[in-house]
């Protein structure tokens, strides 16, 4: 099962032709995700990589049934692509484009609670990596090959940490069921909190990684999300102990502004809440591995 | 980016905040031609890119043009320091002249991008002039917050709820509102992530006025914002910033002697955490983005060596959609290119890992390869230490 997506989820490209969405739509195409056409306003009617390119997301949908997209438009129009994803009834969309405006987030975040929740999309990102279910379907900009299939999720903000981990974690023949990139923006689609929720409930998912970094509420929250209604282990790191206050470590969302934002803060927080922290960025995968051990054992 | 507090008035000023008379100057004799034009007390105030500037002795109330020539000549030139500025300070280069206010009440008004709500939060506090800190360490009860709906943004009655909340003469709340809704309107509109007026101040006149104001602004909205991209005054930044964000890559100058050159924000900030563990100390944070390229990787050795306090590097990519061995031939080239003699600790992952690291081993540099980041870390703090 995997959340999601999987190997049958019909995905559509936003911003197709460009590029950047020629390049990575290859690649999820290699990887043996299940892309069924793109968007790029006027070019709708010609094909490309063998897909048909629609004008509209509505267009695309209707023609496909595509339930994904995963968005590559520039930082100007890419709000305005999440909005028309969400409009033309896609299910989950993953935004990679890096630089939106917190306000046009905001935007989005709102105009998406005019649908019901039931009905409403799920969207992860922006700036992020994007998501994947290890042989089964990749929808984002990562190198498939370093994840293995099984039964970890990981959810993290940043892209190149979350491979470090599934590095760590194939080395050691621990396999993923999902990996979630939310992305490194102080307004984003989806909280850690929400996808350990998809996790929780997904039957082919064992225990969770979450990855986290300075600055926001979101780590906190999802501590006590996992302490009041999670039964899954969760194993957490934390980036940026030596990140310095007030100051933006990359990520426009990576700055300690108040108190429980910093890294020492949130793991305290995290250790609180019975989730299992990786002291050190090197130990994410050997964590994990003794976390499922105990599983095992109780097993 | 942040700007200075004159040009925030300024902004501020159309959007009908109400703020007191004033004008800029660049020399002692400026100062003095334009104290004259006010007339009066003036204050003279040192523009820098930072809060505290009175404890600093970056603002002054002059009675006589002596007074206001001593104020100019001790500011300008003179580095503040702060409690925000780090201890190597702001240059002050321009000060701005404002006419004297007698104070009556001093409210705290802040205006903030809420991560938790996901919304525009407004902030008040009776207890105006100290920092917000302070303020909900010391008065939390004092402190107002409002939330605005995106979707219709801030009210009226919102800012009058703000406004009797803060315990203002009736009469008073009708200067309040407009000066409330102007922040808000000019937060929104010009796509800022702050907006701080400490002091908001309610004068012996009955007057309201914004008497210090703060502003920053989201960098991934400068495109759509040209006239505030102008208002970058970049001697208010760590010059290995400035040469680093001209450049496109995402750099923060740190005080330790490891520099670091890493592809992603998480991964940069997971190397910075292990050079710590391993008993070092980082020079930098920087993130050359997910890509990798042979020129961002020269460019970076060039923004990282621009710190003299540096005397190893660590290189940490992870070759996801690229190839180890390209990014491997990258670093050597741009080693080459350099002449860069100091200690090069390179770890590599990912796509073609083995193939990278025979390019590293057999380049004939000084270049440290490393398996792990751990290993890494270890070898260049030793390395940093020996040298």
């Amino acid at each position: 099962m995997a959340i999601f997506i999987n190997e049958k989820t019909p995905i559509l490209i936003q911003g197709f032709t460009g590029r950047i969405g020629t390049f990575h739509a290859q690649e999820m195409i290699d990887y043996g995700s299940n892309v069924v056409g793109g968007v790029t306003p006027g070019k709708g009617g010609t094909s490309h990589l063998g897909r048909p390119v629609f004008n509209t997301v509505k267009g695309a949908v209707d023609e496909t049934g595509a339930e994904a997209s995963i968005v590559f438009v520039p930082p100007p129009f890419a709000a305005d692509a999440i909005m028309e994803a969400a409009d033309a009834g896609i299910k989950y969309c993953v935004c990679i484009t890096d630089g939106i405006p917190a306000q046009d987030m905001i935007r989005v975040k709102r105009y998406m609670r005019r649908y019901k929740k039931e009905g409403r999309m799920i969207l992860t990102g922006p700036n992020c990596a994007g998501t994947i279910s290890p042989g089964k379907a990749m929808l984002g900009i990562m190198p498939g090959h370093i994840y293995l299939p099984g039964r970890v999720g990981i959810v993290g903000r940043s892209g190149t940490l979350g491979y470090e981990a599934a590095e760590q974690m194939k080395a050691l023949g621990i396999g993923v069921s999902t990996s979630v990139g939310i992305g490194g923006d102080p307004i984003n689609g989806s909280s850690h909190r929400d996808v350990l929720e998809h996790f929780e409930n997904d039957p082919e998912t064992d225990a969770v990684l979450m990855i986290g970094e300075i600055g926001g509420p979101q780590e906190a929250e999802a501590g006590l999300f996992a302490k009041e209604h999670m039964k899954k282990p969760v194993v957490a790191y934390i980036a940026g102990l030596s990140a310095p206050k007030g100051r933006r470590m990359g990520h426009a969302g990576a700055i300690v502004s108040a108190f429980g934002e910093s890294a020492a803060e949130k793991v305290e927080i995290l250790k609180g809440c019975g989730v299992t922290i990786a002291p050190t960025p090197s130990e994410m995968g050997s964590t994990v591995a003794q976390v499922i051990g105990r599983l095992k054992k109780v097993a | 980016m942040d700007i200075h507090e004159y040009q925030a008035k300024e902004l501020l000023a159309k959007f009908g905040v109400p703020i007191a008379r004033g004008g800029l100057a660049y020399s002692p004799e400026q100062a003095t031609y334009r104290a004259s034009e006010l007339g009066g007390t003036v204050v003279v105030k040192a523009q820098i890119h930072s809060g505290a500037r009175g404890k600093a002795g970056g603002v002054k109330v002059c009675k006589s043009e002596k007074e206001i020539e001593e104020a100019a000549e001790f500011m300008l030139g003179r580095k503040l320091v702060t409690h925000q500025t780090g201890p190597s300070g702001k240059l002050v280069s321009r000060l701005y002249i404002e006419e004297a206010t007698n104070i009556d009440r001093e409210i705290y008004l802040g205006f903030v991008m809420d991560r938790a709500s996901e919304r525009i939060v407004v902030v008040a506090s009776a207890a105006g002039g100290m920092d917000i800190e302070e303020i909900s360490a010391t008065q939390p009860d004092t402190i107002i917050r409002v939330s605005v709906d995106p979707a219709v943004g801030m009210q009226q009655f919102q800012a009058r709820e703000l406004a009797f909340g803060l315990g203002v003469d009736p009469d008073i709340v009708n200067k309040i509102v407009p000066a409330i809704m102007g922040c808000y309107r000019a937060f929104r509109d010009l796509d800022a992530m702050m907006v701080e007026i400490n002091p908001l101040v309610i004068t012996k006149e009955k007057q309201v006025l914004a008497l210090d104001a703060k502003m920053s602004f989201d960098d991934n909205a400068l495109f759509r914002r040209p006239h505030i991209a102008e208002l970058r005054d970049k001697s208010q930044e760590d010059p290995r910033e400035t040469y680093a964000s001209d450049r496109g890559l995402a750099y923060v100058g740190l005080d330790g002697d490891i520099g670091c050159i890493v592809n992603g924000a998480g991964l940069a900030m997971a190397t910075l955490d292990m050079i710590k563990l391993a008993g070092g100390e980082p020079a930098n944070f920087l993130d050359i983005g997910g890509g990798a390229s042979p020129e961002r990787v020269t460019k970076s050795f060039k923004a990282v060596l621009r710190d003299k306090n540096v005397k190893a590097i660590l290189v940490n990519v992870f070759a996801g959609i690229n190839r180890c061995d390209w990014v491997a031939k990258g670093v050597v080239d741009a080693v080459k290119e350099l002449e860069i003699t100091m200690p090069i600790v390179v770890r590599l992952a990912g796509t073609n890992v083995e193939e990278g690291r025979k390019i590293i081993d057999n380049s004939g540099l000084t270049v440290i390869s490393a398996e792990t980041l751990a290993d890494a870390a270890k070898q260049a703090v030793e390395a940093a230490k020996k040298a």
